[in-house]
């Protein structure tokens, strides 16, 4: 006898060809305004930061006039009587990788405690959490500072006490987007084939909450720019005396009246690029709320 | 038949589209209903009978409008009023009973409130006074208590049946002329599906009230309506009395879609309709179902037939109406042979098994063994504990006690204490084919998975592997680049199959695969499974809450109530003659057309 299926008899109509639900997902986010102004400004800012040094008229420590003069070269000198353009041109590199790096540790960390709770229900992910809900009860930049105060502003340790502090954060979210498709069968499907747990945690769970972590991404690298720029202004940077937006905007504020592009060059700087990345993640939750619910907009 | 009444609702050309765009989803409907009359609109998913539906209350889901036609309650006419007069309409006038009632229920508030507020809106009533007497009234109509402590409790407080005639009492509170209802026993147990539909029935009786049941069950519109419309495609392709639309159907797809009901007396194979209803601007020329009709002529590619009276008040879409109509016997699969089993080298065996949550024990006591080629059906209604019974052997709930013995080997309650062949032999497919399939990978990783786990061959043979599997539950090698989203149900659940028979394994675990898919995507689905079990051998566990279904399948049933097993026997003995009480209610509930036309 013949088989009768429910396939097409004719060549299928919808078919679009394949795409990972994620290509999916950065395509529809292009398509918001919001996502690609986004894009833009973090991208300008991202690249004064790396190629600035490269075009700056003098070095970040060369003095090159009177302090606080703004007759001198564009934007005038700082406190110190140096260029003002080239600091900030020197400036980004230093806070934009420390942030990334943190953000990054943030959320690998964030992402593995929020996959295994959800995924352990069980005591374990009551004690990670638990533990998770401890570090979130402090302010974020309290526990960052006392690290420094403590021992001394290394890089690596501003980068371990910003993502170290965004992990909780991180884990959090992860959790509760992974926990309904831990109830899901397919992952039942995987655990009754006997799938070892970190392939079902990486291969089922893990693609199935990149939309929130994607999201995550860029909000946690808004905050840990904000962050690391904060602790720059108190001083802790790895080189106190080197260019850094947070240090030039603490080193200039008392002549904000007389030479204010001390200030607010760096200001600017970083308004722009955690608003780029602000904007970039709510375009991506935008298009992941429209995805999840099957309207994606192609 | 109420001839000489007014009808109650008269609609005429109904055509709604989407919005902006001049694809239609439901186009030419015509349909009146009379006073206390029931109609029942059928169709499968996709075929536009909600949207049909939810247009009488002038309402239509977003991205949708109602682009043409007329709805007309008495002399009002519904699709011209402004969106204000609509809204006093609705549950007043013409009102609506959605499918799921635990979301159509506010779970914040008691549902004397809600019931109460639907009167308050509608001024239905002196005082309130007259409204608190209207209220009991109500809620004894649906036979429920109309205490004021009962009117006290939460919507979770009450369980599937009970929500569900509470929506009924809100549908009916203000008298309503005509009364929308959408798939309202769809997901209720046969045994509440019973009550529901006997409260349905009578108070459309009382009241006068005309009825539109839009359903995809058969067996239910035929008991309960008294005359049906047919809908594919967005289009009525026929409308007459119920026992004359099913005991002489004229459209094709009518004959086909009963050929796909499972039948409780007789054993014999479901035949499924070939190929998939076109989606709304993928609609072929002619007449949309030609190209899955066994009818078809040139004559039907040409333009789409009109709605023509074949007998007194019956219509059908089809130019070979008369011939359709003419053919004796309804189409079905062969008559199956009633095959004798043996279970004395049985390749699983339960032995006085118990399973729990938390401590307290949903499943009691259960023993059978099951033999090489054979299908056993469990069947029980929701809460019979027959899908943890089902995990339990899947080895994905942990919580049980006694032994599962597979070829007399002991298993370990969880999957992953199990040897690794022990896992290859036990395959478990689940119920719902949309939470089964991961949605980020491709049917070919997700097919591939098991070849990965348990397979030694290369990369190259994996692959061949794969497309063979996918040939085997009829689709296509070419699947394996797709995503489950571009899926239809039934096309999920095969994947599903092949995931589970590319482990090659000895017993087959089935959780209500079919229940979530269409009647002739089930009908297939079935005859899938009982190919595959008489062609390479399986033994197959069938759960099912569907009697009727068991027919088709299995070999032998077992019935489950509260946890136990209380009758078990061949699929002939327990079907005709069942001994135990519970099978009787059972079976004296469940819907069937067979009854309902004879």
């Amino acid at each position: 006898m013949t088989l009768v299926a429910d396939t097409p008899l004719t060549p299928e109509p919808e078919a679009v060809g394949p795409s990972p639900p994620t290509g999916r997902l950065l395509r529809s986010a292009l398509g918001l305004w919001r996502t690609r102004i986004g894009i833009t400004l973090a991208g300008a800012m991202i690249a004064v930061a790396l190629f600035g040094p490269y075009v700056a008229p003098h070095g970040p420590s060369d003095f090159v006039g009177a302090p606080n003069s703004s007759s001198v070269g564009t934007f005038g000198t700082d406190h110190l009587g140096q260029d003002v353009l080239s600091r900030f041109l020197a400036g980004g590199r230093s806070i934009l990788a420390i942030s990334a790096a943190a953000t990054l540790i943030g959320l690998v960390l964030g992402s593995i405690v929020g996959l295994v709770s959800a995924y352990a229900r069980n005591l374990l992910d009551d004690g990670l959490m638990r533990l998770m809900d401890v570090i979130l009860a402090f302010p974020q930049i309290m526990l960052a500072l006392v690290a420094l105060v403590t021992l001394g502003p290394k890089t690596w340790l501003i980068i371990v006490a910003v993502g170290g502090t965004t992990m909780p954060r991180v884990a959090r979210v992860i959790r509760g987007a992974a926990q309904p498709i831990v109830e899901r069968d397919f992952v039942a499907a995987a655990d009754a084939l006997g799938v070892p747990r970190w392939r079902i945690l990486l291969g089922e769970v893990l693609p199935n909450v990149l939309s929130p972590l994607m999201v995550e991404c860029s909000l946690r690298l808004t905050y840990s720019i904000g962050l690391v720029a904060t602790l720059g202004f108190f001083g802790f940077t790895p080189n106190p005396g080197g260019a850094d937006w947070g240090l030039m905007i603490f080193e200039n504020r008392l002549a904000l009246t007389v030479q204010p592009w001390g200030v607010v060059l760096p200001v600017i700087a970083i308004a722009l690029i955690t608003l780029g990345t602000g904007l970039l993640g709510d375009g991506v939750a935008r298009a992941a709320a429209g995805i999840d619910r099957g309207r994606a907009t192609e | 038949m109420s001839e000489v009444q007014a009808p109650a609702i008269v609609v005429e050309n109904l055509r709604i589209t989407l919005r902006n765009t001049d694809i239609d989803i439901v186009d030419d409907v015509s349909f009146e209903i009379a006073p206390g009359e029931v109609l029942g609109l059928v169709g499968e998913s996709g075929s536009g009978k909600t949207t049909a539906g939810l247009a009488l209350l002038g309402h239509c889901r977003r991205g949708v409008e109602i682009a043409g036609g007329s709805v007309r309650v008495g002399e009002t006419d519904v699709l011209a009023l402004d969106t204000l007069a609509r809204r006093r309409l609705r549950g007043g006038i013409v009102s609506y009973v959605p499918q799921d009632p635990a979301a159509s229920l506010n779970p914040a508030l008691r549902i004397g409130t809600q019931l109460r507020e639907t009167l308050e809106v509608h001024n239905y009533g002196a005082d309130d006074e007259a409204r608190r007497e209207r209220l009991a009234e109500m809620m004894r109509e649906v036979l429920l208590p109309d205490d004021p402590a009962y009117l006290r409790r939460y919507p979770h407080e009450l369980s599937g049946g009970q929500q569900q005639r509470v929506g009924l009492a809100m549908a009916f509170a203000c008298r309503p002329r005509v009364i929308v209802l959408d798939e309202p026993t769809t997901g209720l147990d046969v045994t509440t599906q019973a009550h529901v539909l006997n409260s349905v029935r009578d108070l459309t009786e009382l009241h006068r009230a005309a009825a539109l049941y839009v359903s995809h069950d058969l067996a239910v519109v035929a008991t309960l309506a008294t005359r049906v419309a047919v809908m594919y495609a967005g289009r009525v392709v026929e409308l007459g009395p119920s026992q004359e639309l099913f005991e002489t159907p004229s459209h094709p797809y009518t004959r086909r879609l009963i050929g796909a009901i499972p039948h409780i007396s007789g054993k014999r194979q479901l035949a499924g309709i070939p190929g998939r209803a076109p989606s709304p601007g993928n609609r072929p020329k002619g007449c949309f179902f030609a190209p899955r009709c066994s009818w078809k002529i040139d004559q039907c590619t040409v333009e789409l037939p009109p709605l023509r009276s074949v007998s007194n008040g019956h219509l059908a879409r089809c130019i070979r109406a008369e011939e359709v109509r003419a053919e004796a016997g309804l189409p079905s699969g062969e008559t199956l042979p009633a095959d004798a089993v043996s279970v004395e080298d049985a390749v699983l065996s339960l032995r006085s098994v118990h399973s729990a949550y938390g401590g307290h024990t949903v499943v009691h006591d259960i023993n059978f063994d099951l033999a090489p080629h054979e299908c056993l059906a469990l069947v029980g209604e929701s809460g019979s504990g027959k899908t943890t019974l089902a995990r339990s052997i899947g080895g994905l709930h942990r919580e049980r006690r006694g032994e599962i013995l597979l070829n007399g080997e002991p298993l370990a309650a969880s999957s992953r204490g199990r040897s690794r062949e022990a896992r290859r032999m036990i395959q478990y497919i689940f119920q719902n084919p949309y939470g089964s399939l991961n949605p980020r990978r491709t049917i070919g990783q997700i097919v591939r998975q098991p070849v990965e786990l348990f397979g030694t061959g290369s990369d190259r043979e994996a692959d061949k592997l794969v497309g063979e599997m996918l040939e085997r539950v009829s689709l296509t090698a070419a699947y394996a680049e797709r995503y489950p989203d571009q899926l239809s149900g039934g096309e999920r659940q095969r994947v599903a199959i092949a995931r589970a028979l590319i482990c090659e394994p000895a017993v087959l675990v089935c959780d209500e695969v079919t229940s979530a898919l269409d009647v002739s995507v089930q009908a297939a689905i079935v005859d899938l499974l009982a190919e595959l079990q008489r062609d390479l051998g399986l033994s197959m566990l069938f759960v099912t809450h569907n009697l009727p279904l068991v027919r088709s399948i299995a070999q032998r049933v077992a019935v489950m109530n509260h946890g136990r097993i209380v009758e078990m026997g061949t699929v002939d003995s327990v079907l005709l003659n069942p001994a135990d009480d519970y099978t009787k209610a059972l079976l004296a509930d469940t819907p069937s057309l067979e009854a309902a036309t004879t």
